[in-house]
């Protein structure tokens, strides 16, 4: 493959490419992210080769293992081009029959395709309503490509703003154009890209780098993953047209190791971008030069913070550092250091190309284009999901996820991971928006969005977050160290039922210090999983602490396990299946638990049948005395209560 | 140091230990070697890390530092099977410390640590992105979605 020595070179490159595909020819996409991989994507990516190799359709229809295509609920997902079909839940058994009847006989298989709530059919992906309510403007092209294939990316208008950039604008038209689109960091921090790039491009010192942040350590967040697994070129055009703006010649990419689909994929992209020449010396022959060092993080939360990653990067402990002086002026080895998050990397191409009025009619005054989430927990829809800045919270957990399951209640919504806080009904109706989340008490983050039910102790959820911080704090501040730990424990008395008066006065007054006082953004933002929840929960803590019960059924110490005497038809299930043999009872006797021999584990009332419905959880009641031993149980009629 | 010496170390990461140290002795690529070494013998052992530091020229204390405060190093032996339990957030929403009982129970194992057998090694992690299959248990790599007790123990017998 020679080198691609001018824009005109790679526009040839990828007319080329174009006339040799033929747009109505057949392509299967299976997607094989991390996520359908776990589904086992590659025993269905292996069948659709040995099956299209039996049918003797070999060199008519294409196959493509492409990367996440977000509907993460629904994998193993195959879409079919160029009727783009959609079918969700494949196995690798259900490939005969794709073949046979979609693509030899042209028909549909109807029971893998989605089915909305009225039992209608929807065929076309775009159509289903996961999808139809989203703006996949950066996270689409996942289903078109393989990641590792540069000529698909190409295909796509790859590359196309980067030789636009270098041949048409000058770095100093880059940087305006980055500004004037206010594209606001994706990390969490949420601070202007623009305005980062050109302290960056004008701190003193010839030597300037450019960092991606692809730590992604927000437990439940999975967006820049799946960016870089799925379409890595798309943030390594973007990481080149901010070098170029600012005057950097050297990249690093920073990713978390428990990403190792990521940094393979990575690595081969940049191969790739170097035996095209988009990449290392004189790249498109415009004489910039520019290269990419990975480097693999190691397993700590907090390295991810900005100061410390770049310490990192030095082959130090990565640890943060007080910011006097900021990175962008004094980073990596002392040098200016830009750096920005997977997903705000991806972005500036668009910008790029489509300019600085298309991105900004995209969003609200304060927060342009568009934020890619993980909507996870306790929703429908679980997935990666892209929606302008605007969109209210409501649209996003109901319309695109479909709500919660088994019919529960919403109790409220988490963002911001461990930095953020927890948003309740009463602000579903809100814009996604950095400002408007961080008024309620919370931050946009870098887009987890956790979703939680009646079954959720909030409590037990700050005491989860601040457990997180405790053991991710890297223990160089007094606050950070000492202040999340004593937080921690005052949790941790709590929901084992030794909650005090005056624990939540005591919770907020340290919040006050460790928010105020810590070194970094860690032990900054630490409080606000506890003050969001005593905001919008404040009577779950008070019944914790003043009346022993967790409403939620949550907190084990606080729940007691007992068997309804009256509804208990000896079964036996539950009295075989106690890993502690706590259950007595017999053949027509009563069930009763032991609550000395009882750990809690819930087996019983899992295992307790529908239609008996004998188990109870109690809290913050008194157990009723246990019926004497040889209660027998009382028939119901029929079986039928 | 004699050949004796690096019998605890893996081909691989002795490459790239000697090569850092031709380029000039390149101490920033220390974690990325400690990382090579570790996913390579599943843990650092003393002669390892003493061997870089001395290939190196960095002070043992400093290798010390790091492999002490990053996860994924571990300064014992690991077992041959490895266990990871997810207790990300949006996991831990749908039950993942039950999970992490019934594994605890099954292997008899508490997390962190290694069955004197040295057949398991059991970790939780803070988020496998997969978060649609929640609560997760990964073993050697394969993805296991709300695992019951009876389907943990027979995975965990099929491993020797």
């Amino acid at each position: 493959m020679p080198k691609l020595n001018s824009a005109t070179d790679l526009e040839k490159f990828r007319q080329r490419i174009l006339t040799h595909r033929d747009p109505n020819k057949v392509s299967v996409a299976i997607c094989s992210g991390t996520g359908c991989h776990a589904y086992g994507s590659e025993k269905v990516a292996e069948a659709f080769v040995d099956e299209i190799e039996r049918n003797g359709l070999r060199g008519k229809v294409d196959i493509r293992r492409t990367g996440c295509h977000g509907f993460c609920e629904r994998g193993t997902i195959v879409v079919i081009f160029p009727e783009e079909i959609c079918y969700l839940r494949v196995k690798p058994e259900d490939v005969p029959e794709i073949i046979s009847t979609t693509l030899v006989e042209k028909k549909l298989v109807d029971r893998l395709l989605y089915e909305d709530g009225n039992g209608q059919k929807i065929v076309h992906e775009g159509e289903i309503p996961f999808y139809k309510h989203q703006n996949r403007i950066v996270f689409g092209n996942n289903r078109l490509i393989d990641p590792k294939s540069l000529d698909d990316y190409i295909a796509l208008g790859g590359y196309s703003a980067l030789a636009k950039a270098l041949f048409r604008m000058t770095p100093e038209q880059v940087l305006e154009e980055v500004k004037e689109a206010n594209l606001r960091g994706r990390g969490g921090g949420g601070f202007p890209a623009g305005i980062k790039w050109e302290t960056t491009r004008n701190a003193p010192g010839e030597i300037k780098y450019v960092i991606v942040n692809a730590d992604e350590g927000d437990p439940g967040a999975y967006m820049d993953r799946s960016l870089l697994e799925g379409n890595p070129h798309s943030v390594l055009e973007g990481l080149l047209i901010g070098a170029y703006a600012i005057g950097s010649h050297q990249g690093f990419v920073y990713v978390r190791q428990e990403y190792p689909l990521a940094v393979e994929n990575l690595d081969i992209a940049l191969g790739q971008a170097r035996e095209y020449g988009l990449l290392d010396k004189n790249i498109l022959g415009s004489g910039f030069d520019f290269d990419v060092m990975v480097h693999r993080g190691a397993g700590a939360f907090v390295s991810g913070e900005s100061s410390a990653l770049m310490t990192a990067i030095e082959g130090r402990v990565g640890e943060p550092r007080p910011k006097y002086i900021r990175s962008a002026v004094s980073g990596i080895w002392e040098r200016p250091s830009n750096l920005n998050n997977v997903e705000t990397w991806a972005t500036v191409p668009l910008i790029i190309n489509k300019g600085v009025d298309w991105f900004r009619g995209i969003g609200t005054e304060g927060s342009k284009g568009t934020k890619i989430f993980s909507l996870v927990g306790k929703v429908n829809n679980t997935g990666l999901v892209e929606v302008p800045m605007g969109m209210t919270l409501r649209e996003v957990i109901f319309d695109i996820g479909g709500g919660i399951p088994k019919g529960k209640k919403f109790k409220a919504v988490q963002t911001g991971g461990p930095s953020g806080g927890c948003v309740p009904e009463s602000f579903l109706d809100l814009p996604i928006d950095f400002d408007e989340l961080a008024k309620a008490g919370s931050m946009m983050g870098s887009g987890g969005m956790i979703v939680m039910d009646e079954d959720t102790c909030m409590v037990d959820l700050a005491r989860y977050f601040l457990n997180f911080l405790a053991e991710e704090s890297c223990g160089k501040c007094v606050p950070g160290r000492e202040g999340i730990y004593q937080m921690l424990k005052i949790l941790n008395r709590i929901c084992e039922g030794k909650g005090k008066e005056g624990d939540i006065e005591l919770l907020e007054e340290i919040s006050e210090v460790v928010r105020d006082a810590s070194l970094c953004a860690l032990g900054g933002t630490a409080p606000n999983p506890v003050l969001s929840t005593i905001r919008y929960f404040r009577d779950e803590y008070e019944a914790h602490i003043k009346e022993k019960r967790c409403p939620a059924g949550v907190c084990k110490a606080l729940i007691s396990y007992y068997i309804n005497p009256e509804k208990c038809q000896a079964c036996l299930i539950c009295l075989r299946d106690c890993p502690v043999n706590a259950i007595t009872g017999g053949k027509n006797l009563v069930h009763a638990i032991d609550q000395d021999k009882c750990i809690k584990c819930g087996t019983c009332l899992e295992v307790c049948p529908t239609r008996f419905d004998a188990v109870v959880k109690l809290s913050g009641v008194a157990v009723p005395e246990p019926v004497a031993e040889g209660t027998e149980v009382v028939r119901k009629r029929g079986g039928k209560k | 140091m004699a050949d004796a010496e690096t019998k605890s170390i893996d081909k691989a990461s002795i490459e790239m230990i000697e090569k850092a140290a031709s380029d000039g002795g390149d101490k920033s690529a220390l974690i990325q070697i400690l990382l090579t070494i570790q996913s390579e013998n599943h843990w650092l052992s003393k002669d390892a890390l003493m061997w870089v530091s001395e290939k190196l020229s960095i002070p043992l204390t400093q290798i010390y530092h790091i492999s002490t405060f990053y996860k994924a190093f571990s300064l014992v032996p690991k077992g041959r099977h490895s266990v990871s339990v997810c207790l990300g957030t949006a996991c831990h929403v749908r039950g993942a410390p039950r999970l992490l009982d019934k594994v605890t129970d099954a292997l008899k194992v508490k997390p962190g640590g290694t069955t004197r057998d040295m057949r398991f090694t059991l970790n939780t992690v803070n988020c496998l992105g997969c978060c649609a299959l929640g609560p997760v248990m990964v073993v050697d790599g394969q993805y296991y979605s709300k695992p019951s007790t009876k389907e943990i123990e027979q995975i965990a017998t099929a491993c020797k």
